[in-house]
């Protein structure tokens, strides 16, 4: 210190210091990292909104441990290299306690190696092809053996003999329908065939006339994003609306049935752990939140059911523990019943969701008639035993 | 395994793609071709005709709504390509590099508009009733759009050479193509004719984007989707040759679809890429090559 005055300065930053510090230790930051522009926008920037609602609510309602959250919103850019960046600057930068987000199975893979190596947890919101199994990452979203095998069960019951497997190209759809092709050969079913399209190809023609060729019963849809206006689109102008050849998809929701016009899907079904038909008064009042906040019109899904009730689990996870620590959180998570509005919920050992099934199908307002539902919870099961014997998680062993 | 059906609906539709790449490449083709710019924004009049036409059936709707959007497509299609021409792309025409990269700004700061105007969700286009019908023919099924697609390719393709052949414009366009520098000293204004071909082709991009809505989605990036296929067939076609550019347009599409048979439409889009990479090994210059002084050094 040379002068009196750089003294004074000093005292006062340290001062100012001081005075955030004490102001952060009333709040805890948690990272809400989705993709709010890119391709992905349209279904993530919903995901961020619920996300986001949760963490209203529960500040409005005291916080967590008398903490209050504060959100740091990061954009994934719909760029996998972009999700590993902006995860390991909000764990590095911005000290958060834990992160919610990610959507594409190519995002999630991205962030993994970043939680791992700074032990930190993120909480993933969508249905995915299993086939992992971190134990940086719990998995609210449906595994394999909550959504696409309960949609064959039911068209196996249905009575529908042969199959058309359709889907984008990439880890997804390659793995869910690997494992219906094994369930196919072991119950003696017919594929009829397996078709995938470029993310965001638009070009159906040689797959229509595939689907004319080899007349499936059904056609299961694991396309993603744009790719399905244009596969609907060209089926109706091919004279096979979702009427004469049903087709059960595995990637639309509410909200994308209505960007894309409910015209060109209605009849169609679905499978998904969360509908907003859902009759239940949680539900209710769930819609009713979301909608004062983003518009009467506004399409509550399955994934932002999935994120909102991800941070109610982290809250409940972290008050059990006594601790925002990743280990604690972790433990006092597994086991903790969550009251959500798709009923009371909990994380099995393999830190995926235990939850029940639906079928819907769409009607003509863009909402599902849930016409089929799971016997009970379904326990989540990362590795079909059929498809990946012999594969078990390590997580569940831990 | 070879089904007769199959291939013949295939033959269809690889018909059917090349009408799209010929619609989405003229403008290139043209462009390229008398100017030697490569405009990077073309993908972007084609998303502008499928915004236009989802504008027109909000204005008028009803069976010919169609037939309204078509012409609105392509006179605002051809007013940005106007403008683009005189603000950007004249002030750079004897710098080749620079228009590759201002027109690439030009076609991010087009399609953040359109996210910003209608939102990163698609817009859906209906195609009307009398559209929504097909033929059946022994087997075969022919929806009407991709015929109508086919019959407006057709007649731009006709319209294109008429233009070409038979009017003054055209004998413009020729005599510019052929030497600029002899063209400007006998009295021709060059710029003139670069402006209205430039017009012309991003009209013919935008009339594509109507027809590309009665297919898919129209979202901000679906020039994206269309823009690379156009090069292929530019630079099979023989860079600039409309000829050669519809030649090379129904190659690609019939190698896209027959190959479609056995492969999926994946491992289709790898096989057309490696079918280009070969045959411009044996053929550098093209199906057709151009004849002009504007391509030589």
């Amino acid at each position: 210190m040379r002068t009196s005055a750089t003294g004074a300065l000093a005292g006062a930053a340290t001062i100012a210091f001081a005075v955030s510090a004490a102001h952060a230790a009333d709040t805890v930051a948690v990272g809400v990292l989705q993709s709010l522009s890119g391709t992905m926008a349209i279904s993530e920037v919903t995901v961020k909104n619920a996300e986001t609602m949760a963490i209203d609510e529960i500040n409005a309602a005291g916080g967590v441990m008398g903490h209050q959250i504060e959100a740091v919103i990061e954009d994934g850019a719909s760029d996998p290299a972009i999700f590993a960046q902006k995860a390991s600057k909000l764990i590095q930068n911005d000290d958060v306690a834990t992160v919610f987000g990610g959507w594409t199975s190519a995002s999630r893979k991205a962030m993994l190696p970043v939680f791992e190596r700074a032990d930190s947890l993120l909480w993933y919101p969508v249905q995915f092809e299993g086939n992992e199994c971190s134990a940086n990452i719990m998995y609210s979203g449906a595994q394999p053996n909550q959504q696409i095998l309960p949609a064959y069960e039911w068209a196996k019951a249905e009575g529908k003999k042969s199959y058309f497997l359709v889907g984008s190209d990439y880890v997804f759809p390659r793995t869910a329908n690997l494992i219906v092709k094994k369930h196919l050969a072991e119950d003696g079913l017919d594929l009829a065939g397996e078709q995938y399209v470029p993310l965001g190809g638009t070009d159906f023609s040689a797959v229509i006339a595939k689907i004319r060729a080899a007349k499936p019963d059904i056609i299961f849809n694991t396309l993603n994003g744009d790719s399905n206006v244009s596969f609907f689109k060209q089926m109706a102008a091919s004279g096979m609306g979702p009427d004469s050849v049903p087709v059960m998809s595995f990637s639309i929701a509410e909200q994308e049935a209505r960007a894309m016009g409910t015209s060109l899907v209605e009849g169609s079904y679905a499978t998904w752990n969360y509908f907003e038909t859902l009759p239940s008064d949680a539900n209710a009042d769930f819609v009713q939140a979301y909608r004062a906040l983003y518009g009467e019109d506004a399409a509550v899904t399955d994934p932002m059911l999935h994120g909102y009730l991800n941070v109610y689990a982290w809250k409940a996870a972290v008050e059990a523990a006594g601790s925002f620590d990743t280990d604690a959180v972790r433990a006092a998570a597994v086991g903790l019943d969550i009251d959500t509005p798709m009923g009371t919920v909990s994380f099995a050992p393999n830190q995926s969701l235990r939850q029940t099934a639906y079928v819907g199908q769409l009607d003509s307002q863009g909402q599902f008639d849930i016409i089929w539902s799971s016997d009970a919870m379904i326990e989540p099961e990362p590795y079909d035993a059929l498809t990946f014997p012999g594969k078990t998680c390590g997580v569940a062993t831990n | 395994m070879l089904d007769a059906t199959l291939f013949a609906g295939q033959v269809f539709n690889g018909f059917s793609v090349a009408s799209l790449f010929v619609l989405a490449a003229l403008g290139l083709a043209l462009s390229f071709g008398l100017m030697r710019v490569i405009n990077m924004a073309h993908g972007e009049m084609l998303m502008l005709g499928g915004y236009l036409a989802y504008l027109t059936y909000l204005i008028v709707p009803g069976p010919a709504a169609i037939l309204v959007a078509m012409p609105v497509a392509f006179l605002g299609a051809a007013l940005v390509g106007g403008l683009l021409e005189l603000t950007v792309i004249r002030r750079l025409s004897s710098r080749p590099l620079d228009t590759l990269l201002a027109t690439w700004g030009v076609s991010l700061i087009l399609q953040q508009a359109a996210r910003s105007a209608f939102g990163p969700i698609g817009v859906g286009v209906t195609a009307p009733d009398w559209l929504n019908t097909g033929l059946s023919l022994g087997g075969l099924y022919f929806p009407s759009t991709r015929i109508f697609i086919l019959a407006v390719a057709v007649v731009v393709l006709a319209g294109l050479g008429l233009l070409i052949a038979r009017t003054r414009l055209g004998l413009l366009v020729r005599a510019v193509n052929q030497d600029r520098m002899m063209a400007a000293a006998s009295g021709i204004n060059t710029r003139r004719v670069d402006l209205a071909v430039f017009c012309l082709g991003t009209g013919i991009a935008g009339l594509a984007g109507v027809v590309l809505s009665l297919l898919g989605p129209v979202t901000p990036s679906v020039g994206q989707s269309y823009i690379v296929p156009a090069f292929l067939v530019v630079v099979m076609g023989g860079l600039g040759s409309m000829v050669g550019t519809t030649i090379a347009a129904v190659i690609l599409g019939l190698v896209s679809a027959l190959s479609q048979i056995f492969l999926d439409v994946s491992m289709s889009q790898v096989l057309m890429l490696l079918f280009v990479i070969i045959f411009l090994q044996f053929r550098p210059q093209g199906v057709v090559a151009t004849r002009s002084r504007a391509l030589e050094g």
